[in-house]
């Protein structure tokens, strides 16, 4: 039997209508992501990752935004339009999601006990005294001090570091199978920032899930990441198993990424790499290569669509002949 | 009280503190203080770059804020070019406003969106009462070249630009007048990384050509070891260590230090971290612990003797002074 996939995107198109017409802010974007590892999804912002994240899960601002095509395959049922009791059903219970910003994702009116035993009273067969105690165990799980009192706290009365924790006890809550974690501790220090990642890492181990990271910090995705997928302008450019991708990255944009961090390592007060220009406005995205684009290129490439394909086994690369 | 510092510094700031008020109650009496800055001496020279690094809250933009006197601070003292601004009135300190210029994070939250980027650019100018129109429209064109932006962004508006165009934007703003310390204040946080470093080789460009000097606060301890001199590390409104940069990642003392180079991520999938993350949050400023608040954090083995101790800098090596905190340090 094939090793069967989690997770399976393939050509995904998700858009947005705005006053200057519809942008399509994912255009064609393909991977999958197998049980217990972990994809990232890197690139600047504006490249279209939360709204990739936010499709698979049906939760693109309405009716604004909405996926145009493609598939959503998770653990072989079809997510795209699916019936809202199908959506209602996997999102929360089999799929756990986590925001960058706690404070908007959760209630800021209400206990943080309520809002997790809310949760789980919600999927689970079980009485309100089992949630309370399931909830504290949870919040213990995830490192928060004297859970028992912190269950009666707002969420306002946490650090960015704890209400973080909160937001994973909850994604966390009824053992999903996938979780998709955005921008997961950008707002957070260096510090917080590592104990959040292990934490992560430990709940991954101990319960078999598989993580969707998405993030804009290439540290984050060496640390954390098994593979990894590079995106710009709505699309992938790159897609490798972590390893690789840092040791030999193929496309002209991983390569100016992967260049411009500055790292402890370096001679201080050097010229750094950079990549010139900045990504276009999404109104103006060409058909052809969008780095092409970027890099002022003219001719050919900017016209046609480059190919995206498997180059060598577990290798993906968008083949534009001029930034590959 | 304006003698010029022996040293030649551009920049020293002397036992500084910043005790915000904390008032409540029907009556809106003061219950308490923020001690934000809590006693923090620094010196910056001609064409040097000091990094500031710490975790959010620890006080940075504050001390920033005070040297530019945007805040008046509680006690201690700012001595720039040998004046002491610390409690000049304002009639007195706008013509050395000249000297000294603050760069945000976000120049576009900070700046007038009503106003052309050309009369941002020439805003400085205005107050300082400096030139003509003509020669202050001509040096927005000049200044706008200098960040490497063209000339016609002069008519248009902040909106219309990119966060990394806004930054250039801001950039030359503070340079309109010819300061010589510029307060960059996490000025690249809010960037891509590509974008990023762009800004931050404009900035060491700037400095070459022009010998500016540098306040730059930044919790990202590469991109601070990449720009900076020398490095200061805050905690909680105090500096813990301070080193020449190259000596602090190399040979850090302090504990707060080592915690916070060992939890940068590595863009290096081939490393693994070995220490375990550290704990907890940073404490609050209203009631900061009584002995030395990272060793409270962390719950160091010898808190206990640090608390009534009056911890202070003290040198190890040339230019490398560390607290001399009997939990933190060995
Ligand atoms: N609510 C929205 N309305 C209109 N356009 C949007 C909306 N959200 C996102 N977009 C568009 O989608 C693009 C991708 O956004 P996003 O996925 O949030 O980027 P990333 O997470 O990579 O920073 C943006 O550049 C923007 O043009
Ligand atoms: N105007 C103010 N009034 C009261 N407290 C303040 C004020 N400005 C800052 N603080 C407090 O001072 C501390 C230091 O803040 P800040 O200097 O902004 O830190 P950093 O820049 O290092 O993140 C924080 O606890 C903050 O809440
Ligand atoms: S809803 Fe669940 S039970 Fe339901 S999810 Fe959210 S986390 Fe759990
Ligand atoms: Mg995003
Ligand atoms: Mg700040």
């Amino acid at each position: 039997m094939p090793v069967s996939k989690l997770l399976k995107i393939e050509g995904l198109e998700s858009c947005f209508d705005t006053e200057g017409g519809l942008v399509r802010a994912v255009d064609g974007v393909s991977f999958e992501l197998e049980k217990g590892q972990t994809l990232g999804i890197v690139g600047e912002s504006g490249c279209g990752k939360t709204v990739s994240a936010m499709s698979i899960v049906d939760l693109l601002p309405k009716p604004a935004g909405r996926v145009l095509g493609g598939s959503i395959n998770f653990k072989g049922q079809e997510l795209r339009d699916a019936n809202p009791e199908v959506m209602y059903k996997t999102r929360g219970n089999e799929i756990g999601v986590i925001f960058q910003e706690p404070m908007t994702a959760l209630n800021p009116v209400q206990r943080v006990g309520k809002q997790i035993t809310e949760a789980l009273l919600l999927h689970k067969d079980i009485s309100k005294r089992e949630a309370l105690q399931h909830a504290v165990e949870l919040l213990d799980a995830v490192g928060i001090p004297s859970p028992e009192r912190r269950i009666s706290d707002h969420p306002h009365e946490l650090s960015g570091g704890m209400r973080q924790r909160v937001m994973i006890a909850i994604a966390l809550c009824c053992d999903p199978d996938l979780l998709i974690a955005d921008e997961p501790t950008t707002a957070l220090d260096v510090t917080v920032q590592a104990q959040i990642l292990d934490l992560m890492s430990k709940m991954q181990k101990e319960r078999g899930m598989a993580t969707l990271l998405i993030t804009h910090d290439l540290g984050v995705i060496a640390e954390q990441c098994d593979e990894v997928v590079v995106m710009y302008a709505g699309r992938i450019v790159e897609r490798a198993p972590v390893k690789e991708l840092f040791a030999k990255p193929k496309h002209a944009y991983t390569k100016g990424l992967l260049a411009s961090i500055p790292r402890l390592t370096n001679e201080r007060k050097t010229e750094l790499r950079t990549i010139p220009g900045q990504v276009a406005s999404i109104q103006e995205f060409v058909e052809g290569c969008r780095f092409c684009q970027r890099m002022e290129r003219k001719g050919d490439t900017l016209n046609t669509r480059p190919r995206y394909e498997e180059v060598e086994p577990g290798r993906f690369l968008e083949s534009c002949p001029a930034c590959t | 009280m304006t003698e010029p510092n022996e040293n030649g510094d551009i920049l020293s700031v002397e036992s500084l503190k910043m005790h915000f008020p904390l008032r409540g109650g029907v009556l809106y009496r003061q219950t308490g203080s923020v001690k934000a800055v809590d006693g923090v001496s620094l010196t910056i020279g001609k064409g040097e770059t000091l990094g500031l690094v710490g975790e959010s809250g620890c006080g940075k933009s504050t001390l920033g804020k005070c040297i530019v006197r945007l805040l008046k601070a509680t006690a201690g003292r700012v001595v720039i070019k040998g004046k002491d601004v610390t409690e000049m009135p304002q009639s007195q300190l706008r013509p050395l406003r000249q000297d000294f210029q603050m760069v945000f994070q976000d120049p576009a939250e900070s700046l007038d969106a009503r106003m052309s980027v050309g009369e941002l650019i020439a805003e400085p100018m205005v107050i300082q009462k400096l030139g003509t129109r003509e020669t202050r429209k001509k040096r927005v064109d000049e200044l706008l070249e200098l960040v490497a932006m063209p000339t016609s962004a002069a008519s248009k508006f902040t909106f219309e630009f990119s966060g990394g165009q806004r930054q250039r934007i801001g950039i030359a703003r503070s340079l309109a007048v010819n300061p010589d310390l510029l307060i960059l204040d996490e000025p690249v946080s809010a960037l891509d990384v590509s974008v990023q470093s762009q800004i931050l080789n404009l900035l060491m460009d700037l400095q070459r050509e022009l010998g500016l000097s540098y306040l730059f606060i930044s919790h990202d301890l590469a991109v601070v070891k990449h720009v900076s001199d020398r490095i200061a590390v805050m905690y909680l409104g105090k500096i813990v260590e301070m080193a020449p940069a190259e000596e602090l990642y190399a040979n850090p003392h302090h504990a707060y230090t080592k915690a916070l180079i060992s939890a940068i991520p590595e863009p290096d999938p081939t490393v693994k971290r070995v220490s375990k993350p550290i704990e907890g949050d940073v404490p609050s400023p209203i009631e900061p612990p009584l002995g030395c608040a990272f060793g409270h954090r962390v719950s160091a083995l010898n808190y206990e003797k640090s608390i009534g101790m009056d911890l202070h800098l003290r040198e190890i090596n040339p230019g490398h002074l560390v607290s001399n905190c009997p939990c933190c340090v060995e």
